[in-house]
Order: structure tokens, then C-alpha cells, then sequence
């Protein structure tokens, strides 16, 4: 297994943010996960990244314990992720934001330029890249996030909603590009309310809901499980 | 009366002042912190390079070249020691904590070179000048408006134009995602500060050789800096010259009308400019 999450137990005061929660992802593998709003899923992005650390639990990568290692170091070791609001360092030019993201694995300068310039020529931002990233349209803002996130060379992807928002053309290009991603071997976990941009795309999916994990396996059964269509599709037919 | 002469002793003045301003700017730019002992450490810098030359028999700008590392390396470890414990969400506790170090300088000098005035000398070089009718271009102040200038270039070309200048600017903007990135902003920090410390040491070295300095100079000093950096722009490296110039140029001009008016013109240019422009006239941020 590439990632590996045991009894992991997260609360904030009287907010439980993950209940233990069992997960695995193995090499190559797309791995969706869904819930409600508040089921916890951003926290359980930022308990694999590093962000946070469990009050319980082990995460693994590669079977290594990593659960006391800082973000910093889970980049290193090969955890890259996106987050729902895209964050790109604003003042930087688009290229510059991923060389950023780049330098830390060391290698010769030039080498680097070249393979930031094959992320951006990946992802559709080669024409952008001399231009600031604060001033991009959302869809750019999106694909920087993930052309940054890939910059790091992850073997794990965290994709965190990061299809909202969009038109529908705009996510169809986004879902061709992760798959493509995907393909390439490497991992991903992707959070998404846009089920249809996310079932194209995973092969396990996973559903949260109050920081546990209620339902986990193939898209399609779990989503024909009542238990689910209670917690998720409820509540999304509420909001919609 | 001329105004000619004024105005360009200003613009000179206008080098010295941007030097006190490049490093404070540089620290807000990358930091958000306020150093206010920045004037304290440009005397304590000046008192380092006195000590050489007076125990050592140095020529000053030897002084200047030992001066510019040791700068650096007690910038980084003040960085790392004390002011990242500072930097939390805030304000006032870096405030606060370069408020202290002030004054702790201050009576370190005092206790270790009394409050005598001193300066940094370069010889013949001191009063050498160049006298076109009736103005004169003195060659320090040339010099130390030209290194501004070098000063500024170096400082644009090493945050725009290399790796490390990449780093800053993106911790700059955020130090939670470079942490993602593999970039540890403590230790960015830490190299922004012993960089500012270096061009302190410059500054305070073309402080001694152009005035005398005693203790209690530095803030000052700061307050030069500040009302330069001010009117430049926060986080603008060019800002800081023509901040700097602005403010050199109300000075002697306000000199040249009525001697008394020297500082008075200074600060009402500055409040002018707030009131105008309150970002700077090339406001980044």
C-alpha cells in the first residue's frame, strides 16, 4: 500500500473531524471520497498532508510511519496536494509559482525549468506562464494548483474539490487531465461534490459522514447503498 | 537664491537615506515585521567598524568588508533566535521585541564607547569635491548615492531574478503553502534578515564617514528609513530611492530657505505624501 491510514481519531473541542478512520490507497490507484459538508474530509486531507496531526492513529507511506513527520517532509516524501480555494503565491508569475514548488528536490536549475515547462505545457498554462498568478481566471487559478501540486513530483495526489466551480467544459478538460495524471501512476485522492467529474475518474470511492467512514468500494454499489443515499444525496438534494 | 544646489545635495542625501530604508523595506517585504532597532543596529554597525579601525589600525572600508558578514551572521541569528519567536499573527509583539532591543543597543554603545561622537575616516577622500560654478558635488556623497544605487540593483536582481529571490517572494506571500512546498520560512527568514543586515552595515558605514554618530543616533536613523520607505512604497526597493530622494531633497531645501526648517520640511513632505498616496508612490503590496 502507498498510503496507509489506521485508526485515525482527529476532534477539535466538541467537533469530531475523523473517527477511526481506516484508509488505503495503493500504488496508481484514484480513490474518491465524498460526505457532506462538515464530514470531515478537507481534515482528513490535512491529516495525510501533514497539516494536522492525529490525536490518535498511524499514517503510513510506503508502510513508514510518517504521522510525526511535518508537511514539509510529506512533500518530500511524495505527498503533493491542491486545495479548494486555490492558493497560488500571488505575486509570483505562473512560473514561478511552480518552480517554487519545484526547487526543494534539489537537481541541477536546468533541468528543473525544463520539467516546470512540461507541467505547464501538461496542464494548458504555457501561454501563462510569464503572466501573475493573482490575476488568473478560476480555471487557470485551478490548473496552476494542480500544475504546482505536480511540480512536487508527487506520488500522492490530494485533489481537494477542485472541480467546483467550473463550467462544464471546463471540468470535462480538468477530469481528462487528472485522468491523464492518474495514468502517468500517480496516485490520487480526490474530494469532489461533482460526482459525475469524480466517478469518471476513481475506482474505489469512500463516504464520510460525521468524521467516520460509513460506506467504502465501488462508486456505483456505494452509491446504491440507502445508508448513503440518506447522508449525501439528502442533504445534496436539500441544498440543490 | 539658487534652488539648484540644494536640490541636488538633496538627491545625494537622498542615497543615505534610501540605504537606511533598503533593509527595513526589505525585512516588511518579506516579513511584515517592523524592525524598530533598525537604526540602533545601523550605530551598533558603525561602532563595529570604529572598534576595527581604532584596534586594528584598519583602513574603514577594510572595516566595511569584515563588518558586511559578521552583519549577516548576527542578523540570521537574531532571526532565528529571537524575532521567528515573534512572528506569530501578532503585530505587536516583534514590535515590541525590537522596541527592547533598541534600547538595549543604546546602553550597550553608551557602556562600551561613552557618549562621545565619533566618526569613520577615509582620509582625503572626506573633503574632496568637485565645484561646478557655484555648486559642488562632494565625492562621499556621490559615492554613497551611486552605491544606493548598486545597492537597490542588487536587491531587485537577487528577489526577481534568482532562486533565492524566488523563495523570499513566495514565502513573502505565504509561509503555510511554501511549507507544502518543502520550504522552511524560519530559516527564509533568517537569510532575509542577515541580508538586511548587510546592507546596514553599508549604510552605517557611509553614515560614519559622512557624519558623526554617537549612541543615542539610531533612531534617527530609523525614523529616516521609515518616512523613506513610506513615502517610496512598503515593499518597493526603487521606492526606497525616491523616497529616500524626496526625502533628502525637502530637507535641504527646507535648509536652504530657512536653516531651521531642515527636519520640519522632511516630516511635512512625508505627511503629504501619506495624505496623498497613504500606499507610497510605488506601492507593491
Amino acid at each position: 500500500m502507498l498510503l496507509e491510514l489506521a485508526r485515525i481519531n482527529k476532534r477539535f473541542g466538541a467537533v469530531v473531524v475523523a473517527d477511526e478512520v481506516d484508509l488505503a490507497v495503493a500504488d496508481g490507484e484514484a480513490l474518491g471520497i465524498i460526505g457532506a459538508n462538515g464530514a470531515g474530509k478537507t481534515s482528513l486531507f490535512n491529516l495525510v498532508a501533514g497539516v494536522l496531526k492525529p490525536d490518535s492513529g498511524v499514517v503510513r507511506l510506503d508502510g513508514h510511519d510518517i504521522t510525526g513527520l511535518t508537511a514539509r517532509a510529506r512533500c518530500k516524501a511524495g505527498i503533493g496536494r491542491t486545495f479548494q480555494v486555490p492558493r497560488p503565491f500571488e505575486s509570483l508569475s505562473v512560473f514561478e509559482n511552480l518552480l517554487v514548488a519545484a526547487q526543494f528536490g534539489g537537481g541541477d536549475h536546468r533541468g528543473e525549468a525544463d520539467e516546470c515547462a512540461e507541467v505547464l505545457r501538461h496542464t494548458g498554462l504555457l501561454g501563462k506562464a510569464n503572466g501573475i498568478a493573482g490575476k488568473l481566471t478560476l480555471l487557470d487559478r485551478k490548473r496552476l494548483e494542480l500544475a504546482r501540486a505536480l511540480a512536487t513530483r508527487p506520488r500522492l495526489l490530494l485533489l481537494d474539490e477542485i472541480a467546483g466551480g467550473l463550467t462544464e467544459a471546463e471540468c470535462g478538460e480538468l477530469v481528462a487531465l487528472i485522468r491523464e495524471i492518474n495514468g502517468e501512476g500517480v496516485s490520487i485522492i480526490w474530494i469532489e461534490h461533482i460526482v459525475h467529474a469524480l466517478f469518471s475518474v476513481v475506482s474505489r470511492l469512500v463516504v464520510l459522514e460525521f468524521g467516520r467512514k460509513i460506506a467504502e468500494g465501488v462508486p456505483a454499489e456505494v452509491m446504491a447503498r440507502p445508508e448513503v443515499r440518506r447522508s449525501y444525496l439528502g442533504i445534496e438534494e436539500e441544498v440543490a | 537664491m539658487s534652488l539648484l544646489n540644494p536640490l541636488i545635495q538633496g538627491v545625494l542625501l537622498g542615497g543615505l537615506y534610501a540605504l537606511y530604508a533598503a533593509g527595513l523595506s526589505l525585512i516588511f517585504g518579506v516579513m511584515r515585521l517592523v524592525n524598530l532597532a533598525h537604526g540602533d543596529f545601523i550605530v551598533l554597525a558603525a561602532y563595529l567598524m570604529l572598534a576595527c579601525v581604532t584596534a586594528l589600525a584598519l583602513p574603514a572600508w577594510v572595516a566595511l568588508l569584515i563588518a558586511m558578514p559578521f552583519m549577516f551572521a548576527l542578523g540570521w541569528a537574531l532571526q532565528r533566535l529571537i524575532l521567528n519567536r515573534t512572528l506569530k499573527n501578532d503585530l505587536l509583539v516583534p514590535l515590541l521585541v525590537t522596541f527592547g532591543l533598541s534600547i538595549i543597543i543604546q546602553n550597550g554603545l553608551l557602556l562600551a564607547f561613552s557618549a562621545d561622537s565619533r566618526r569613520l575616516t577615509v582620509g582625503e577622500l572626506e573633503i574632496a569635491s568637485w565645484t561646478f560654478g557655484d555648486i559642488s558635488i562632494g565625492v562621499v556623497p556621490l559615492i554613497t548615492f551611486i552605491v544606493a544605487v548598486l545597492v537597490i540593483l542588487g536587491l531587485t536582481f537577487l528577489f526577481y531574478r534568482t532562486r533565492l529571490g524566488r523563495i523570499l517572494r513566495a514565502t513573502a506571500d505565504s509561509t503555510e503553502i511554501v511549507q507544502i512546498m518543502g520550504i522552511d520560512p524560519r530559516h527564509v527568514f533568517a537569510i532575509a534578515m542577515g541580508l538586511s543586515f548587510v546592507v546596514i552595515a553599508v549604510a552605517a558605514f557611509f553614515m560614519g564617514v559622512r557624519a558623526n554618530f554617537d549612541p543615542a543616533a539610531g533612531p534617527s536613523r530609523l525614523l529616516y528609513a521609515f518616512e523613506a520607505v513610506v513615502i517610496g512604497g512598503l515593499g518597493s526597493f526603487w521606492g526606497t530611492l525616491i523616497g529616500g530622494t524626496i526625502l533628502g531633497v525637502a530637507q535641504t531645501v527646507g535648509a536652504a530657505i530657512n536653516p531651521e526648517w531642515q527636519q520640519l520640511a522632511g516630516h511635512v513632505v512625508f505627511l503629504a505624501v501619506i495624505l496623498a498616496r497613504p500606499r507610497g508612490l510605488l506601492a507593491r503590496a
